[in-house]
């Protein structure tokens, strides 16, 4: 399986997604300018933390005119996984492929800590690894992960079971405490959360791993049966 | 045509014009005699900024010699960007630290977020890449509104570039006391990593290269702000605010990036950031330090306003800039790296060879002085120095002792103290995270970072205890350099070099001087014990708001090497049944103690001594012991002494501790800042092992799985019981409350 990391100018967490993909899961990885209009030959994109475009006018609002977004959309609907982490998560909202907005956190600061996740669904490809309801440790960092939506929208992320992670204690003010999203089809996860950070015992947590373990099984077991 | 407005440099002599740029009429002669003529309104403006204490030492490079700067390890030591030690392995850390103090005391948000923006550039411009910053902060007391604000912004600040640019902020320190209301201070480090091969100068080399100007544009902001930096704070600042700069850090982050890739090329001969004095010192000190000179076009020069003249670009100091020599004949492939990352790379100039800085405006000679004049040969002075007044009286008292009756109370009035306090409101605002090799955040004595694909790791802290330095600057100084190389020890680092913010007030008033020189004395002696020369530093002075100056203020900044990362020690306790290790007995020492200032609300009498001897061996035996693999955690002892520090130890952990005390002295052993004291733990397993390592370490007790502190004295009365979770909700609670009060 192999692996893009889309780098725009000002992704910062880049480099962290790459290694954890390349030192900790043993996949293949390679990094994509945002110039580039093509994701051919590559099987799962990764959308990274950082400040895009430094995050000029809103979040990944920049982001999402770039000319690598209309191969992460058609990745998209070609059923790829897609995860989207914290600035990847802005860019995957703005671009329309999750559903929502995001808000300033509700203390109007930058939180950076390692919070404590609740696994809600743990049938999609990128939590299959996770038991149902399992508390995990995952580290957040970001000014704008107050996730938003109206009533209706939060009814079918609800009734389609799109609500992926939720965080413990509601630290940011998000609507019913939501930290990550998958959409209908359930192969485009964004969340604030990065599991990316969380790959390596030395560094406190590898709760992490089991959502690229996750995604990886899983394109193994369907290449398997297709090949 | 605004250059008809400029003065005439006849003007400029007679209506003393340059005084208002922050040149004496003495040093204004000498640039007269330098030049053999009157200088223009544009060169006046040259000299003034080089001239500046900010960057030419011309007050404090006396004292700065006495520093030892070398050592086998160092590769490059002050007087390039950032200083360069070898670790090993063909690689090398590259560390400097810097005040943006003044324009904090303004405009805390933009002040705080330039001061990190312009140490990031110092150590990208040797080539490294930032891998970590740090800070330390001073400010008045949290009760008064304008430091809550100012308190708030700056950390504001501090994220806000920080976390944009994706370098992980992963220690620091602040401290409150009055002395800092009307002027903080706000010091910024940055740590960088290097291959020995990539290792750059800012050098303009090789006639004929071309000297290429990247980065942002100019304007007009930061006119004259390395002159603003060697002033006194007043109410007139205010109307400075345009002295201020304003920072981009997305800007700076694709810089970096196209940096880091342009020192791989061989076509780059020299690099320096456009910091302090902008254009004008980048120029000069390239030149002069390659002993050759620069002739630019200022129409040349990329700008963001209309109609500036050559003194308003040559004085900016506009953010996310930097200057370049590159071979001459291979600048399309340097210009063609800075497009990719959407940056203006643009020939501005070439490498002469008659040492003057030359510059063109509209087809006119503008100026034409001498580089070495300008980043050389600032006048060195040599103030007059007094021992203060107050000194004298403290030094006479006889030892200050507090009345304690209630350990308990005691103890958690220490822990309430904002200088005390858990700072995590603060670094929980910024990412010390990102870039995922922070192995110890913040909140233990100095922050970790691993070194992607060694085994080895780097230890880092800021430190300064400046109301020891304010009672006596030689034992301060001496203490100050002590407890950071404690701190990284204690992380099981052993010390490799210093960077240093020298900051103070006015160096025209004698007593300050005297300050000044016996800190440095006291600095430099403890620097030569524990061999950690200083690698590089900043001097402000001028640090006062309507003639208080604050403390002596000298941060240390300081880098250790972990040799592996098995040996990374943090401050909290691990496991019930650990045994609780006290190394170095307390003395009667409370002079300028967190609990001399809570109790008296001022600080007075002497400060601890130091023996520095006992200080290294102690350092030698303990790194030893953590490196033998015998000890489980590791605190030194420092404000609020031996309970604050084992209270410390017990936040963010489940258990408890209960000792004994075992000296007569109760009130010391618990509360004195006696030096060169830790707390450490040791499994039974590993008893007589870390015995050997530090015979003198006396056992006191336990850890616990009970999650209460008990504290015994040595006949065995409790003196002291409490949840650990209580005196954990004070301690942590403590900033957030103050600064959300409202009164």
């Amino acid at each position: 399986m192999k692996f893009a990391v889309i780098v725009f100018p000002g992704s910062n967490c880049d480099i962290d997604m790459y290694h954890a993909v390349k030192d900790e899961l043993g996949a293949e990885v390679s990094y994509v300018w945002h110039h580039e209009t093509s994701l051919e030959g590559f099987d799962g994109i990764l959308l990274p933390g950082g400040f895009s475009y430094g995050d000029y006018l809103r979040s990944g609002a920049i982001a999402r005119f770039s000319p690598i977004m209309d191969a992460v959309i058609k990745a998209a609907e070609e059923g790829k996984p897609v995860l989207g982490v914290c600035n990847g998560f802005q860019v995957l909202l703005e671009a329309g492929l999750l559903p929502g907005a995001m808000r300033r956190n509700e203390n109007l600061k930058f939180i950076c800590r390692s919070v404590e996740l609740v696994v809600e669904n743990n049938e999609t490809i990128f939590s299959e690894g996770y038991k149902k309801d399992e508390e995990i440790k995952i580290p957040v960092a970001h000014g704008e992960g107050n996730y938003y939506c109206d009533p209706v929208t939060l009814e079918a992320l609800t009734e389609n079971n799109q609500i992926v992670f939720k965080y413990k204690e509601n630290i940011n003010g998000s609507v019913e405490r939501i930290a990550g999203i998958v959409n209908k089809e359930g192969n485009v996860l964004g969340m604030m959360p990065h599991p990316e950070r969380a790959v390596d015992e030395l560094l406190g947590s590898k709760d992490g791993l089991t959502l690229f373990k996750s995604i990886l099984s899983h394109w193994r077991e369907r290449n398997a049966i297709t090949s | 045509m605004q250059l008809l407005h400029e003065p005439s440099p006849q003007q400029i002599k007679d209506q003393k014009i340059y005084a208002e740029m922050g040149l004496t009429d003495e040093e204004f002669s000498l640039v007269e005699s330098i030049l053999g003529r009157l200088p223009n309104y544009t060169e006046t403006g040259l000299f003034s900024v080089m001239w500046s204490e900010h960057c030419s030492y011309k007050n404090s490079k006396v004292l700065l010699k006495k520093f030892p700067t070398s050592g086998e390890k160092v590769l490059q030591g002050p007087g390039e960007g950032a200083g360069i030690i070898d670790i090993g392995d063909e690689q090398a850390v590259v560390f400097k630290i810097e005040s943006h103090n003044h324009p904090s005391a303004i405009e805390p948000y933009q002040g705080a977020a330039t001061g990190v923006g312009g140490i990031i550039r110092d150590v990208f411009s040797m080539g490294a890449r930032p891998v970590a910053m740090l800070n330390s902060l001073r400010f008045g007391e949290l009760q008064n509104p304008r430091v809550k604000y100012l308190f708030e912004e700056v950390v504001a600040g501090i994220a806000g570039y920080g976390n944009c640019i994706g370098i992980p902020t992963v220690g620091g320190e602040v401290q409150f006391d009055p002395c800092y209301e009307g002027n903080p201070l706000v010091n910024a480090m940055c740590v960088g990593l290097i291959d020995h091969k990539d290792i750059q100068k800012g050098q303009a080399k090789g006639v004929g290269n071309s000297v290429i100007y990247v980065g942002a544009s100019t304007g007009r902001d930061g006119i004259h702000g390395a002159t603003f930096a060697s002033e006194e704070l007043s109410e007139a600042s205010e109307a400075k605010r345009p002295a201020v700069q304003v920072g981009d850090p997305f800007m700076e982050k694709l810089l970096m990036e196209a940096c880091l890739e342009a020192v791989k090329n061989d076509a780059l001969v020299g690099i320096q950031d456009m910091g302090a004095a902008g254009l004008t010192s980048s120029s000069a000190e390239m030149a002069s330090k390659a002993g050759s000179g620069i002739e630019m076009d200022l129409d040349k020069v990329p700008q963001r306003e209309k109609g500036m003249t050559p003194y308003e670009m040559m004085l900016s100091e506009s953010q996310e800039r930097m200057l370049l020599v590159v071979e001459a004949g291979r600048e399309q492939e340097m210009i063609e790296l800075f497009e990719k990352w959407g940056l203006m790379a643009v020939i501005v100039g070439r490498v002469t060879d008659d040492k003057k800085l030359r510059l063109v405006h509209k087809g006119d000679v503008v100026a034409d002085v001498p580089v070495d004049a300008l980043a050389e040969e600032a006048p060195v002075y040599h103030k007059p120095s007094s021992e203060p007044a107050y000194f004298r009286e403290f030094q006479e008292k006889k030892d200050y002792r507090p009345a304690v009756e209630d350990f308990s109370r005691t103890l958690k009035g220490l822990l309430g103290q904002p200088t005390i306090a858990s700072k995590e409101w603060v670094y929980d605002q910024y990412d010390y995270m990102v870039r995922t090799n922070t192995v110890v955040a913040p909140g233990s004595d100095a922050a970790v970072l691993r070194i992607r694909e060694t085994d080895k790791a780097l230890a880092m802290t800021t430190d300064c205890n400046s109301r020891y330095l304010y009672l006596d600057p030689y034992n301060g100084g001496k203490i100050a350099i002590a407890e950071a190389a404690r701190n990284l020890v204690c992380s099981g680092a052993k010390p490799l070099g210093v960077t240093d913010c020298l900051n103070y007030g006015s160096p025209e008033n004698p007593e300050i001087f005297w300050q000044l020189e016996r800190s440095t004395d006291g600095l430099s002696e403890a620097c030569e014990q524990l061999e950690t020369p200083v690698i590089g530093g900043n001097v402000s002075l001028y640090n006062e708001r309507s003639g208080a100056a604050v403390y002596p203020t000298p941060v240390i900044g300081m880098v250790g090497l972990i040799e592996q990362t098995e040996h990374i020690t943090t401050q909290r306790f691990k496991k019930p049944g650990d045994l609780i290790y006290i190394v170095g007995e307390a003395g009667n020492d409370f002079g300028g103690s967190e609990l001399q200032k809570m109790k008296e609300g001022s600080i007075f009498g002497h400060s601890p001594k130091i023996d520095m001897a006992v200080e290294k061996d102690r350092q030698e035996k303990v790194l030893e012991a953590i490196q033998g693999g015998t000890v489980a955690s590791a605190h030194d002892m420092a404000e609020g002494g031996f309970l604050v520090a084992l209270a410390e130890s017990l936040f963010g952990t489940e258990l408890g501790a209960e000792v004994k005390l075992t000296g007569d002295d109760v009130l010391a052993e618990c509360f004195a800042e006696t030096q060169s004291r830790y707390i450490l733990t040791v499994s039974k397993e590993q008893q007589s092992r870390f015995e050997n390592y530090i015979p003198e370490a006396v056992c006191i007790g336990e850890v616990t799985d009970e999650a209460q502190l008990k504290v015994l004295d040595s006949n065995g009365k409790p003196i002291l019981q409490e949840q650990t979770v209580e005196l954990e909700d004070i301690w942590r609670g403590a900033i957030p409350c103050l600064v959300k009060s409202k009164d």
